[in-house]
């Protein structure tokens, strides 16, 4: 391998681990779950190309495919599931935890480090050229050993994915326990007892904000809640209603009458 | 002193059984088959149980008489018959066989089991004839007479441990018949924890000879006794002494036997006086073929028999109780008879020759002073006694019998046993001759102390008691054993040749002795008379005080047994409470403790570290993590 | 470059991952910080197998993906159905099991 790879590979190597560890720490000390899955998402690219980087490209493309595309995304339909606004309180309720959990983790890197540092000073950065080239190619490569030794694990590995799909889908079903209602007895629970049998009143629409964020007003003026999305009112994202510009838009309305 | 006629025993020849002699299983089966019987029978064998028994035990004294004229026919080298019945134990190269042997020992020990066996249970249909548990009584008696069958017709060493045992738990079980009586349940207890002290000795000695010779049958060992080394010898010789102590009531294991006549009178008769506790004689006269070759073990016996001969006429003399003062003359003639087997083959053959006739003397004194307290309300108090001789005139005719039959006055069977072992120690040395000398006189004086206070003087009755003579089925018994009493000697020595008889088991040997044999025979007679006139005075002539007097120190010793009891209470029974004292408060703070501490300490930590079972995920991985460090780290550490 | 960097890299994933596990408590985040502890044994394999010559660590970094695939699915469902009756997915709320 000659010195002009050799270089790139340590520039590489040095950029993708650098982001590596950014999203790694992001993803810790991200508040927000969808944020802490985004930093995720960037480590796991970083790594993929270090894959490639370590003559594994079948490796790095399955990493962004499998990781980056479905396990991420995955975890993103989760979380929207779950609620994307849920945020931990970084405030930690188990004592000491979070002091013990920094020192052990320092630790367990610090002792790995060591260990690798010690045993690993001699070793030559090694080539997997030859062992690419015999079936002509990594992918080849990859498939002739799965297909020969590893054929077993394989196998297994096809009903381990069958049992997590069943598994996943027992898992997410919900038993219903009440007859699913029809639409008829649906209108009449509506009209039965409902406060409000009707359409909820839409948002309200002005020039300058069209958007469901904005409470429409009733005729007295004062804001109407049910106008706007639940999620939105929980989240605290209503937009204030601005009374000084009301009565300006209403004086150059009057104004332009008279 | 040079020997005159040297034989030693030499091991017999053992033919296989035929015709009569393949009854020895019978022999013993039938007394089995009636104690079977009537213990398991129940209560609808109570009716005519009791006459199974006599039958059974009957049917082999038959048996024995016609193997006894078969066995006189024959030659005396093929005198030894034996018949296996089954392979017992088989266990790699551990073999013993449910053998018999029937030689001329066994033969004249199931003689003397059956004949006086038959006689006591017929005089028991008589004498326990009230008695409401009367058929448990005959199936124990039958019990015992299988059980002693068994202890002397074995061929090896278990099976007649099997017996040994055998007699020793019917022993337990008559003694305590009545065991309402709180005073029999524990003189059955007794008899049983010391006897098992002997049992260690004999089940250790068999261990011995197993290790030693490979095997436990009698001609295995005895053949090949001359390739052990002597200190081998002399421990299986006197672990052999200690179970011959244990049975046959010798120092130290003697404090049983006194208290053993708690039981019924005819139990003292068969198994106190006249067949068990002489087992421990047969035992060593046994395996004489060890002991010939063990000088220590054999001087050891020699040694208890003297102790035992001048306590148990200590123990005779001074006694009120008419059984136990017959109880310590027992243990003097049988310390006799085991002084005579320590002897070697000078005195085997005689102490077989005294265990015969002493068997049938005691056994009809033992029944007439049953006949006697039969007729005074059961009470034993000579000292209540006296003048019975009107009274109960057969009892006190064949009582006379056996009385001139154990103080030793020719023509009477015990002058002729006596005088051979007195003879034999003189044998053996002057100063062991001059001790049983002495003792004859001790048992002349207090045998006419007894026959005195008993039949003599005047009346001191209870106020209830009607001295009258018992009924014929017990006189019966009396008369035939006074009629043994009188000639068994003359007839054993003279018509029966006992010595030559013996001597193909047993060897014998006479040596010189210092003085001349005629005044050996004056000297003792002299003494025995001089001990006798002394009773007589003391007894017959000077009124009887009803209320004992204090006495000499050595009388009051002697009325309580000479210490033996507290001797056993202070080494043995205290010690063993302090013992197990010391073991219980160390279980109950030490062990217990200990215990109770950890359980105690993991109580505490677990209720402290539950602390740390917090129920958040969280922590558990924490102190995973921590787990994965240490294992790193310790990876790390080797590593360096 | 001297290989030992990527398994020094992996080492310092793995630790980050071990204290978003320990740290967090949004049962999602945690599980995002289990695949990342997955992920850095995955480059250490991938590093192995470039030093060693051979594909074996490639695939078996390969089955280390399958079955975080499939442990991912099952969990997100597990999550989801601890959220549908809980209304929450912190993992300090289901600490019953305690003494």
């Amino acid at each position: 391998m000659n010195t002009a790879v050799n270089q790139g590979e340590t520039i590489v190597f040095w950029i993708c681990g650098f982001f590596a560890v950014l999203g790694a720490l992001g993803l810790i000390f991200s508040k927000k779950a969808v944020h802490s899955a985004l930093w995720m998402a960037l480590t796991m690219i970083s790594l993929a190309v270090l894959y490639v980087a370590n003559q594994a490209p079948f490796l790095g493309m399955v990493q962004i495919v499998v990781y980056t595309g479905a396990v991420m995304m995955l975890f993103l339909f989760v979380l929207m599931v779950v609620g994307v606004d849920s945020s931990d309180s970084l405030i930690e309720t188990v004592k000491g935890q979070r002091i013990a959990a920094i020192l052990l983790g320092l630790g367990l890197a610090i002792l790995l480090i060591w260990g690798i540092g010690s045993s690993m000073t001699n070793v030559g950065p090694g080539s997997l050229d030859d062992a690419n080239s015999v079936d002509g190619g990594n992918v080849q490569g990859i498939a002739h050993l799965i297909f020969t030794t590893y054929l077993v694990p394989f196998e297994v590995t096809s009903a381990l994915l069958i049992t997590a799909a069943l598994g996943a889908m027992v898992l997410a079903h919900r038993e219903r326990w009440l007859p699913k209602p029809t639409q008829s007895e649906m209108s009449k629970a509506r009209f039965a007892g409902a406060v409000h049998p009707g359409n909820l009143p839409a948002p309200g629409v002005y020039a300058r904000h069209n958007a469901v964020d904005t409470p429409a007003l009733l005729p007295d003026g004062s804001v109407s809640d049910i106008s706007i999305p639940g999620p939105l009112k929980a989240r605290g994202d209503v937009r204030p209603v601005d009374h000084m510009e009301m009565d300006e838009i209403t004086s150059i309305d009057e104004g332009s009458q008279s | 002193m040079s020997p005159l006629v040297l034989s030693s025993a030499t091991l017999q020849e053992v033919t296989p059984a035929t015709g009569v002699f393949s009854l020895i299983a019978l022999l013993i089966g039938l007394p089995l088959l009636g104690a079977a019987v009537l213990l398991l029978g129940g209560r609808r064998t109570n009716k005519w149980g009791p006459y199974l028994g006599v039958l059974t035990v009957g049917t082999s004294a038959v048996i024995a008489i016609v193997m006894l004229v078969k066995l006189m026919a024959l030659p005396s080298e093929s005198r030894a018959i034996g018949e296996s019945l089954y392979s017992w134990v088989f266990a790699g190269g551990f073999q013993v066989d449910l053998a018999f042997q029937l030689d001329q020992l066994s033969m004249v020990f199931v003689l003397l089991i059956t004949i006086v066996g038959t006689l006591i249970h017929i005089y028991s249909l008589g004498y326990m004839s009230h008695d409401k548990d009367k058929r448990k009584f005959f199936g124990y008696l039958n019990l015992f007479v299988a059980a002693m069958l068994i202890l002397v017709l074995a061929n090896n060493f278990l099976l007649l441990y099997v017996g040994w045992e055998g007699v020793g738990l019917a022993s337990y079980l008559l003694i305590g018949f009545w065991q309402f009586k709180p005073s029999a349940a524990a003189a059955a207890k007794k008899a049983f924890v010391i006897n098992r002290v002997g049992d260690v000795g004999l089940s250790l000695a068999i261990m011995l000879m197993f290790v030693t010779f490979g095997s436990v049958t009698f001609s295995d060992v005895f053949g090949s006794a001359s390739q052990a080394s002597e200190g081998t010898l002399t421990a299986i010789g006197l672990l052999l002494l200690l179970a011959a102590c244990g049975k046959s009531a010798q120092f130290p294991l003697q404090a049983w036997l006194l208290d053993a006549m708690e039981g019924p009178t005819p139990v003292s008769a068969l198994i106190h006086a006249a067949t068990m506790v002489t087992a421990g004689v047969y035992l060593i006269a046994r395996s004489n073929a060890i002991f010939d070759r063990a000088v220590w073990a054999a001087t050891a016996v020699i040694i208890v028999g003297l102790i035992t001969i001048f306590m148990g006429a200590t123990i005779g003399s001074a006694k009120d109780d008419i059984k136990k003062s017959l109880a310590g003359s027992t243990m003097s003639q049988i310390g006799y008879m085991v002084l005579a087997v320590g002897l070697g083959p000078i005195g085997y053959v005689f102490a077989i020759f005294h265990l015969l006739t002493h068997g049938v003397f005691k056994a009809g004194l033992f029944l007439g002073a049953g006949s006697v307290m039969h007729g005074m309300n059961d009470n034993v108090n000579m000292r209540r006694y006296g003048a019975l001789r009107g009274a109960m005139g057969i009892t006190f005719v064949t009582f006379m019998a056996g009385y001139l039959a154990i103080i030793g006055i020719p023509p009477f069977a015990g002058y002729w046993s006596k005088d051979s072992i007195v003879h034999a120690a003189f044998e053996k040395s002057t100063l062991i001759g001059v001790l049983t000398i002495i003792a004859a006189g001790i048992t002349g004086f207090y045998m006419t102390r007894m026959v005195a206070m008993t039949f003599f003087g005047k009346a001191r009755w209870e106020d209830d008691a009607h001295p009258h003579e018992s009924p014929k089925v017990m006189t019966i018994p009396l008369i035939i054993l006074a009629i043994g009493s009188t000639f068994l000697g003359l007839a054993l020595l003279f018509w029966g040749n006992i010595k030559t008889w013996l001597e193909p088991v047993l060897g014998l040997t006479e040596a010189e002795t210092a003085l001349p044999e005629l005044a050996i025979i004056i000297i003792t007679l002299s003494v025995v008379i001089i001990g006798a006139i002394i009773g007589w005075v003391m007894y017959a002539r000077r009124a009887v005080p009803i209320e004992a007097p204090r006495g000499s120190w050595l009388t009051r010793a002697a009325r309580q047994d000479l210490y033996g009891d507290a001797v056993n209470d202070a080494l043995v029974v205290r010690p063993s409470y302090h013992l197990a004292r010391v073991l219980n408060w160390f279980d109950s703070r030490a062990v217990d403790g200990f215990v109770n501490g950890t359980a105690a300490f993991v109580g505490g930590a677990s209720g402290r570290m539950r602390k740390y079972q917090s129920g958040f995920a969280r922590s558990y991985a924490l102190s995973m993590v921590g787990g994965a460090v240490i294992v790193v780290l310790a990876l790390v550490l080797v590593r360096l | 470059m001297n290989p030992a960097n990527y398994v020094i890299l992996s080492a310092v994933l793995f630790s980050l991952g071990a204290v978003g596990v320990l740290v967090r408590r949004n049962a999602i985040v945690v599980f995002m910080c289990v695949e990342l502890m997955l992920n850095a044994a995955n480059l250490a394999f991938v590093a192995f197998s470039k030093i060693n010559g051979n594909l074996d660590g490639q695939v078996i970094a390969f089955f280390v993906m399958v079955v975080a695939a499939a442990e991912v699915v099952v969990g997100l469902a597990i999550i989801v159905q601890i959220f549908r009756t809980r209304r929450s997915v912190s993992i300090d709320e289901p600490n019953l099991l305690k003494y």
